[in-house]
C-alpha cells in the first residue's frame, strides 16, 4: 500500500519535472533572438517542410469534412425547411471549432511527428552534440528554427482548411443539393462576424501551433538516444498533442464564447 | 538555386494563407471595407429581449443599419437596456420610431426592427426609443389564447 | 613532462546518476603531441572528451583547457573556446541533410564571414587533407564508414583548430580504413602541430601513434607515460589491458552471488 502511495507521487514530482524541463528548454530557445541573416533561411527550409508539405493532407482533410458538414447539415436542417442556414453551420464549425482543431491534429500527425523523430536521430547520431563542440548553440540552430516554424505553419494551414471546407460545404449544398446561393452567402456572413469568430479561430490555431511544435521539438530533443527511445518520443509527441489540442480547445472556447 | 525555388514555394504559401484569411474576411464574414464606417449610439429599454443577443442585428425595412453592442439589466426599471449603434448614414431615424424585436423565420435569430414614426425631428445619439415592443414570447402569446384574455 | 600542458584536468571527479565514472582523475595532455587515452569499454573515456568540451561539468575539481578553467566559464566564454577545439565523434556526426561540402563549410559559414570563394578554397583543401576532395558532392549516406570518419575530421579541423578529440577513431574500421586515420592523425599534428587527444581501446594502432599515452579504469589513471614506459609498467592491471589477457585483476565475471545459489545448488544437497 505504502508503496502504491509512493510510486504515485514519484509520478507526480516525474510530471512536474518535465513540466518544467520542457520549460527551461521552451526558455532557452526563445532566449536567443534569431539573427535575421543567418536565421531566415533556416525558417525558410523548415517552413517548407512544416507549413508546405503539411498542405496536400490538409486541403484534402478540409474538402472532405466540409463537404459531409454540407450533408449533415442539409439532411437536419431541411427537416425545419431551413436548408439555407447551411451555409451559417458549416462556417461557423469550420472557423471556430473544426478549422483550429482537426488542422492541429493532422499537423502533430503529419508534421510534429518528423520533427520528433528527426530531432530526435539528430542527438542519437551525434549531431547535436557536434555542433555543440563547434561552437554552434543547437536550441537556436536546429530547434528555433523548427518551432517558430510550427508556430507561423499553424494558422495559415488552418485558415486554408477552413476556407477550403466551406468551399466543399458550398459544393454539395448549392450545386448538389440546390440551396439558393444567394441565402448560403447571406446568410453565412451576417452570422459570421470576422473578429469574434474569424479572429478568434486564427488565435486558437496560433495557440495549438505553439504547443504542437512546442511537444514535438521537446520530445525530440528530451528523447532517449536509441531506437525505442526515438519510436517512443513520437509516439508522445502525437498523443500529448492532441490530448493537449482537444484541452486547450475546450479552455480557449471557454473563454472566447462562453460569455453569453 | 533549391534555396531560390523553396523560398518561392513558401513565399507562394504565406500568400496562400493571406488570401485564405482576405477570403474569410470578405465573403464569409462579409466584412467590408465600408462597415468599419462611424457609428451613433443609442438606447432601448424592453420589457423582455428573450432570445436577443450582442452582435445581432438592427434593421429597418429588412435592411441591417447596424448591430446590438450589448444588453444590460436597468436595476432601477427591471427593463433590459440594449445598447445598439446605428450606421451614421442613417441619421433621420423619427424620434418616435419605436424598436420591435422579431425573429427572422420560425427559429431563426431574433433581432431588432426600427419601425418607423411619423415625427419631424430626429434620434440623436445616446437618446433612448420612445416606445419598444418586446419578443413575442410564444408560450405567453398561448396562455393569453387559453384563458381568453 | 617537458612540454606545457594544454589541458590539465586535476582531481575530477564526476558521476552520473548513482555510478561514480571519474574518482579523481588527475591527467595533463601535452601541447602539440598525441595523447592516446585507453581504457576498457565503459570507463567513460569519451565522457572525459565531453568534460574536456565543457559540454558535462564536474562535481568537483579542476578543468583547465589553454589556461581557463572550461567548468566556469561563461556560455559566451565556452562557445569562443570550443571554436578553438575540434572533435572528432565515434559517428562521424556527419548532418545528414548536408552534403560533404556543405558538412565542412558548415563551421566555416557559423563562425566567419569569408566570401564564398575563399570558403571553397579552404573546403577543398581540407577535403583534399583527408583524400576525399572528389567526394565533394556525395551526401553523407553515400559514403562508407571510413570515408565518413575523414570528412568528419576534415570537418573538424576546417577551423584550424588547436585542440582536436579523437572519439574511438578506430572502432569498426577495416585495416585499410584504420591505417588511412592513423597516417591522417599522424600527418595533421605534424603538419598543423594540433595537440591531439586519442581516446580508444585499439591498443596496438593507438600506441604506434601517441607520443603520450594513459590508460584509464574504475574511474581513476591506473597508467601513464610513453608507449615504451607502459610497456614496461610494473602494474598488472596495465599490462592485463595492453596484452589482452581476458581474465586478471580485471575479472572475467561480471560481479555476481556465488554460482552454487544460482543453479539451486546450495542448502546442503551438494
Amino acid at each position: 500500500m505504502i508503496d502504491r502511495i509512493a510510486s504515485l507521487g514519484r509520478l507526480g514530482l516525474d510530471i512536474v519535472t518535465s513540466f518544467g524541463r520542457s520549460g527551461q528548454f521552451l526558455a532557452g530557445v526563445l532566449a536567443g533572438v534569431p539573427r535575421p541573416v543567418t536565421g531566415f533561411p533556416l525558417l525558410i527550409k523548415q517552413l517548407y517542410s512544416v507549413g508546405v508539405l503539411s498542405l496536400a493532407i490538409v486541403v484534402v482533410s478540409g474538402l472532405f469534412i466540409g463537404m459531409v458538414l454540407g450533408l449533415q447539415g442539409y439532411t437536419i436542417l431541411s427537416d425545419y425547411g431551413s436548408e439555407a442556414a447551411i451555409g451559417q453551420m458549416i462556417a461557423l464549425t469550420l472557423v471556430r471549432e473544426l478549422g483550429p482543431v482537426v488542422t492541429a491534429l493532422l499537423f502533430a500527425g503529419r508534421a510534429g511527428s518528423a520533427l520528433t523523430a528527426e530531432i530526435g536521430l539528430m542527438k542519437a547520431t551525434e549531431q547535436l552534440s557536434s555542433m555543440e563542440m563547434m561552437g554552434v548553440d543547437p536550441l537556436r540552430r536546429v530547434i528555433a528554427p523548427r518551432l517558430w516554424a510550427g508556430f507561423i505553419a499553424m494558422p495559415v494551414l488552418a485558415v486554408i482548411f477552413s476556407v477550403v471546407g466551406i468551399w466543399g460545404g458550398m459544393l454539395v449544398g448549392v450545386d448538389w443539393l440546390g440551396v439558393f446561393e444567394g441565402s448560403f452567402w447571406g446568410n453565412m456572413q451576417s452570422s459570421v462576424d470576422f473578429v469574434d469568430d474569424v479572429m478568434n479561430g486564427v488565435i486558437k490555431s496560433v495557440v495549438f501551433g505553439f504547443v504542437c511544435a512546442w511537444i514535438a521539438v521537446y520530445q525530440g530533443y528530451d528523447c532517449v538516444p536509441t531506437s525505442a527511445g526515438i519510436s517512443s518520443a513520437t509516439t508522445k509527441t502525437v498523443v500529448y498533442s492532441s490530448l493537449a489540442v482537444l484541452g486547450l480547445d475546450f479552455v480557449l472556447t471557454a473563454v472566447m464564447f462562453g460569455d453569453f | 538555386m533549391a534555396q531560390r525555388t523553396t523560398e518561392i514555394i513558401v513565399g507562394l504559401f504565406m500568400i496562400a494563407g493571406l488570401a485564405a484569411l482576405l477570403v474569410l474576411a470578405l465573403q464569409v464574414s462579409g466584412l467590408s471595407p465600408s462597415s468599419a464606417e462611424s457609428t451613433y449610439t443609442v438606447y432601448a429599454d424592453f420589457n423582455d429581449t428573450g432570445g436577443l443577443t450582442p452582435r445581432g442585428r438592427v434593421s429597418m425595412a429588412g435592411v441591417t443599419v447596424g448591430t446590438i453592442e450589448s444588453i444590460a439589466l436597468n436595476k432601477e426599471t427591471f427593463q433590459a437596456r440594449v445598447t445598439m449603434s446605428i450606421r451614421s448614414d442613417v441619421d433621420n431615424i423619427p424620434a418616435d420610431s419605436s424598436a420591435v424585436i422579431r425573429t427572422s423565420g420560425l427559429l431563426g435569430e431574433q433581432y431588432i426592427d426600427i419601425s418607423i414614426g411619423g415625427d419631424m425631428e430626429s434620434l440623436q445619439a445616446g437618446d433612448s426609443f420612445y416606445s419598444t415592443q418586446s419578443a413575442m414570447n410564444l408560450e405567453r402569446l398561448i396562455s393569453n389564447f387559453a384563458s381568453g384574455r | 613532462m617537458d612540454t606545457p600542458a594544454y589541458v590539465s584536468l586535476k582531481d575530477v571527479v564526476f558521476s552520473r546518476s548513482d555510478r561514480r565514472i571519474f574518482d579523481g582523475v588527475t591527467l595533463d595532455i601535452p601541447r602539440g603531441k598525441i595523447t592516446a587515452i585507453m581504457g576498457p569499454s565503459g570507463t567513460g573515456k569519451t565522457t572525459l572528451l565531453r568534460l574536456i568540451g565543457g559540454q558535462l561539468r564536474p562535481d568537483s575539481g579542476r578543468v583547465e583547457v589553454d589556461g581557463q578553467q572550461v567548468p566556469e566559464l561563461k556560455r559566451k566564454q565556452l562557445y569562443a573556446l570550443r571554436e578553438k577545439m575540434g572533435m572528432l565523434f565515434q559517428s562521424g556526426a556527419l548532418f545528414t541533410d548536408l552534403s560533404v561540402f556543405e558538412n565542412v563549410a558548415f563551421p566555416l559559414r557559423v563562425h566567419t564571414s569569408l566570401p564564398e570563394d575563399m570558403i571553397r578554397d579552404i573546403v577543398l583543401m581540407k577535403l583534399e587533407a583527408v583524400g576525399l576532395r572528389g567526394a565533394r558532392r556525395l551526401m553523407p549516406s553515400e559514403l562508407s564508414g571510413g570515408m565518413t570518419r575523414r570528412v568528419a575530421l576534415a570537418r573538424s579541423i576546417a577551423l584550424d583548430p588547436e585542440l582536436i578529440m579523437y572519439d574511438e577513431p578506430f572502432a569498426g574500421q577495416d585495416p585499410i580504413a584504420m591505417g588511412v586515420l592513423v597516417k591522417l592523425i599522424r600527418d595533421l599534428n605534424r603538419s598543423m602541430g594540433l595537440t591531439s587527444v586519442l581516446v580508444s581501446h585499439d591498443v596496438p594502432e593507438s600506441l604506434s601513434i601517441c607520443h603520450y599515452a594513459c590508460i584509464i579504469a574504475d574511474g581513476k589513471v591506473i597508467g601513464e607515460g610513453t608507449p615504451e614506459e607502459l610497456r614496461q609498467h610494473p602494474s598488472r592491471q596495465v599490462q592485463q589491458f595492453l596484452q589482452g589477457q581476458p581474465d586478471g585483476p580485471v575479472p572475467f565475471h561480471y560481479p555476481a552471488t556465488d554460482p552454487a545459489e544460482d543453479y539451486g545448488l546450495s542448502g546442503g544437497v551438494s
